[in-house]
C-alpha cells in the first residue's frame, strides 16, 4: 500500500472551462444548495479553497478551481508546481453543450500534461455534463463518443481516466461523486467488513452507509436475493431522496440545512421494512430488512449497539498511526477473501 | 445513461411496483367529473397535466410539443375523473363543436392564463367562454390559474392576478353575472403552488368535503396534531385537511415526505415472488404502510404517515405535546378514522 494513500488530506482540483458547472456541482453536493438555486451562483474567481470533512478521518481539500482562460493560464506557468503538485483526484468538468469542444480537450491535455509533471499518480475523473440538455434518445451515444475523444487526448492517464454523464438535476450526479469519495476513502475496505458482519447479525437485506451531511454513499453490502433489485441505481437514488428531503426539512423547520439531520426515519410496509439512523458522527446507515416487527425491533436495538465499534473507525478525534496500521492489514485480509466487485483493491492501483 | 427520465416519450401512468401502488385500470371514462383545461396556445396546459399526472419533472415540459388534438387522460384514485387537455387554437363555441359533449358533465373548467405574456387576448377569450357557460351551463365552476408565475416578483405577481380578477369580474357584472362561480389561483409547476391549486379544485367536488373536515378536526383534537392532510398519493393532490389555518409551507413538506415514502418504497417493494404470497399467509403481515420520522432537533415525533386505503394516506405533523411514547395511542386513534373513512368514502377498500 502506498504511504502517501494514508495521508487525513486529500488534494482535490476542480476543474473545467468556465461555466461549465464545477462551482454548481460543488455546492450541490458539499453545501445543501438544491438544483434551481445555483444560477444565484456568480463566476468563481481565481481558485476557491474549500475543506471538506468526509467520514471524520478524511479531509477533502477541494480547489475550485476558475474556468476563464486567464486564470487556466496562470495555472500552468506561474503557479504551476502549486497548483498541481500533490494532488490525489483531478476532477474535469466538460460541457456537453459546449461549442467548442475541441478547444476544451486541447485546454484538457495541456491540464493533463501539467499534471502528469508534478503528480504522475493523480487519479482523472472526467464529468460530461449538463447531460439533461442533451435529448434522452441521443445521451449515451454522445456521452461515448465525447468520452473516447477525450480518453484519446488523455496521454499518460489514458488507461485510469473515468468518465460518467452528468446532471445537476437527477441522481447522475450522486453516481458520479460517489465513486469519486469512494476511490478516497483509506479503509472502505474494513468499514466494508464490520458492515458486512452486521447484515448477517440483523438479518438485513441491504445496508447502505451514507455520509451524514453530503448523503453521499460511502458503502453498502447487499445480501441474498436483494442483489437482483431491479433498480441498480438505488444508492444514488437515496442520495438524492435524502438530499431533497433534507432541504424540504430545513425550510419548514427554519433550521439551517446543514443540520437539519433527522434522528430516524421508518417506512414499514408489508413487503419490506426500511429505516435509516445514525450510525458515527458523520454517517447515516440505511437499513432494509424483512417485513417483520421483530426483526426491525431487534435490528434497531443490534445497530445502537454496534455505533461504537463503528466510531472507532472514525478515527476524526483521534489519529493513532497504531490504529491506521492494524486497519491496512485488516484490509488486505478482506480483499484477499474477494467479495466478488474487487472494490477492496481499488487502492492498491 | 438509463438513469436520466425520458423526455421525448410522454411517460406512461406509473405502474404499480410498490405497495402503495395503484392498478391502471382501463374502464371507459364516461360518466366520471371531468377537468378541463383550457386556455391560449403555450400557456403551460400540457406541462400542468404532465407534471401533475405525470410525474414529468418540471424542466423536462420544455420539450412538450403543441397539443393538436384533445388529450384525454382519466384519473383512477379515490374519484375517477378524466382530465381534458385542449389544444390552445381551437375555437370551441364554433357550431362545428359537440358543445354538448364537450360541456356535459364536466366538474370544473380550469382556465390557464401565462402571466408572463400579454394576457388581455385570453382575458378576452375566457370572459367569452365563462359568459357562454353562464347561459347553457351555469354550474360550471371555473378556475382560473394564473400561470408561469415563478418568473415574476412578488409584488408584480401580486399586481397581474388583481389586475386579471378584476377585469373578469367587470366583464362578468357588466354582464348581469354577479355570483358566477369563478376563482383564481397563482400556479407554477416549479413549486408547489399548481398541486394546492389543484387540490382547492378538485376539493370543491367532492360531496363529503365538510365530513371529511370533521373527521380530521377529531383526530387532530385528540392526538395533538398540529395539521392532518389526507393525500391522494399518487397525484399528491390533498382532498381534505383539518379546518386550521393552512399555509403551503406544511403542504410542501407533506408533499415532499410522499416523495421520499414512494421512492423508497418503489426501490425496495419491488416483486419477490414466491416470499411475497408466504408474507400474505402471515397473521402478522402489516397490511397498511406506515412510516415515522424524528428529527434530531427535536425529540418528538415530527412526521407521521399511515396509508388509509388504497389511494390515500394520511399525513401528520405532529405537535410539539405529543410524544414518541403515545405512538401506540395515535396508531389506534388513526384506526377508528381509517374505519369512519371507509363508511364516508366506500370505495378504495382493498
Amino acid at each position: 500500500m502506498n504511504s502517501s494513500r494514508r495521508q487525513k488530506q486529500r488534494k482535490v482540483l476542480l476543474m473545467g472551462k468556465s461555466g461549465a458547472g464545477k462551482s454548481s456541482m460543488r455546492s450541490i453536493v458539499f453545501s445543501n444548495y438544491v438544483a434551481k438555486d445555483v444560477r444565484r451562483l456568480g463566476a468563481t474567481i481565481d481558485v476557491e479553497h474549500s475543506n471538506i470533512k468526509f467520514m471524520g478521518n478524511l479531509m477533502l481539500n477541494l480547489w475550485d478551481c476558475g474556468g476563464q482562460d486567464g486564470f487556466v493560464e496562470n495555472y500552468l506557468t506561474h503557479q504551476r508546481a502549486h497548483v498541481f503538485g500533490s494532488v490525489a483526484v483531478l476532477i474535469f468538468v466538460f460541457d456537453i453543450e459546449s461549442r467548442e469542444f475541441a478547444a476544451d480537450v486541447v485546454s484538457y491535455s495541456n491540464i493533463i500534461r501539467a499534471l502528469s509533471e508534478c503528480s504522475p499518480s493523480a487519479k482523472v475523473f472526467c464529468l460530461i455534463h449538463k447531460m439533461d440538455l442533451v435529448q434522452a434518445r441521443l445521451r449515451s451515444q454522445l456521452f461515448e463518443e465525447r468520452s473516447e475523444y477525450i480518453r484519446a487526448a488523455s496521454e499518460t492517464f489514458k488507461d485510469t481516466v473515468d468518465f460518467f454523464p452528468t446532471s445537476i438535476w437527477d441522481q447522475s450526479l450522486y453516481k458520479a461523486w460517489t465513486q469519486i469519495i469512494y476511490f478516497l476513502i483509506p479503509n472502505a475496505a474494513t468499514i466494508e467488513g464490520l458492515l458486512r458482519q452486521l447484515a448477517e447479525v440483523i438479518d438485513a437485506r441491504e445496508l447502505i452507509l451514507y455520509e451524514r451531511t453530503t448523503c453521499l454513499m460511502v458503502t453498502h453490502v447487499t445480501r441474498d436475493e436483494e442483489s437482483q433489485n431491479p433498480f441498480t441505481d438505488r444508492f444514488e437514488r437515496i442520495s438524492s431522496i435524502l438530499k431533497t428531503h433534507k432541504q424540504s426539512m430545513a425550510k419548514h423547520t427554519n433550521i439551517p440545512p446543514g443540520s437539519a439531520n433527522f434522528a430516524e426515519m421508518q417506512i414499514k410496509t408489508g413487503r419490506f421494512m426500511f429505516f435509516i439512523t445514525r450510525l458515527t458522527e458523520n454517517t447515516n446507515l440505511a437499513a432494509a430488512i424483512p417485513p417483520s416487527e421483530q426483526v426491525f425491533n431487534a435490528a434497531r436495538i443490534n445497530i445502537m449497539l454496534a455505533r461504537s465499534k463503528f466510531a472507532e473507525l472514525d478515527i476524526a478525534n483521534k489519529p493513532r498511526p497504531g490504529l491506521q496500521q492494524a486497519f491496512a492489514s485488516v484490509s488486505m485480509g478482506n480483499s484477499g477473501e474477494g467479495d466478488g466487485d474487487g472494490r477492496g483493491e481499488d487502492f492498491g492501483v | 445513461m438509463e438513469d436520466l427520465p425520458d423526455a421525448d416519450i410522454p411517460p406512461s401512468p406509473v405502474q404499480p411496483r410498490y405497495h402503495t401502488g395503484r392498478f391502471p385500470n382501463n374502464k371507459a371514462g364516461d360518466g366520471k367529473p371531468r377537468l378541463l383545461l383550457m386556455g391560449q396556445r403555450r400557456s403551460g396546459k400540457s406541462s400542468i397535466s404532465s407534471v401533475v399526472f405525470h410525474k414529468l419533472p418540471p424542466s423536462e415540459t420544455l420539450y412538450l410539443e403543441t397539443t393538436t388534438r384533445i388529450k384525454k387522460e382519466s384519473m383512477h384514485s379515490f374519484m375517477d375523473f378524466q382530465v381534458w387537455d385542449f389544444p390552445g387554437h381551437l375555437d370551441y363555441f364554433d357550431p362545428a363543436f359537440d358543445v354538448d359533449n364537450i360541456f356535459d358533465e364536466i366538474g370544473a373548467l380550469i382556465w390557464v392564463i401565462d402571466a408572463q405574456d400579454e394576457y388581455l387576448d385570453a382575458i378576452v377569450r375566457l370572459n367569452a367562454t365563462i359568459l357562454n357557460l353562464q347561459q347553457t351551463y351555469p354550474n360550471i365552476n371555473v378556475e382560473v390559474f394564473v400561470h408561469k408565475v415563478d418568473g415574476l416578483s412578488d409584488d408584480f405577481r401580486n399586481e397581474v392576478i388583481q389586475d386579471i380578477t378584476q377585469r373578469v369580474m367587470d366583464e362578468l357584472s357588466d354582464n348581469g353575472y354577479e355570483n358566477a362561480p369563478v376563482s383564481f389561483y397563482s400556479t407554477s409547476i416549479y413549486d408547489h403552488s399548481i398541486f394546492d391549486a389543484f387540490s382547492k379544485v378538485i376539493q370543491k367536488l367532492i360531496p363529503q368535503l365538510p365530513t371529511l373536515e370533521a373527521l380530521l378536526d377529531s383526530l387532530c383534537r385528540n392526538c395533538h396534531i398540529e395539521k392532518a392532510y389526507l393525500f391522494d398519493v399518487l397525484s399528491k393532490i390533498y382532498i381534505a385537511t383539518d379546518t386550521s389555518p393552512t399555509d403551503i409551507g406544511s403542504y410542501e413538506i407533506c408533499s415532499d415526505y410522499i416523495d421520499v415514502v414512494v421512492d423508497v418504497s418503489e426501490i425496495y417493494g419491488w416483486d419477490r415472488g414466491d416470499e411475497e404470497a408466504q408474507a400474505r399467509n402471515n397473521e402478522n403481515a402489516i397490511n397498511d404502510a406506515e412510516s415515522l420520522i424524528t428529527l434530531e432537533k427535536k425529540s418528538n415525533n415530527y412526521l407521521y404517515l399511515r396509508e388509509i386505503n388504497k389511494y390515500l394516506a394520511l399525513i401528520c405533523l405532529m405537535g410539539d405535546d405529543s410524544p414518541a411514547d403515545k405512538k401506540p395511542l395515535i396508531d389506534y386513534n388513526v384506526g377508528v378514522f381509517q374505519e369512519a373513512l371507509a363508511q364516508v368514502f366506500p370505495r378504495g377498500e382493498k
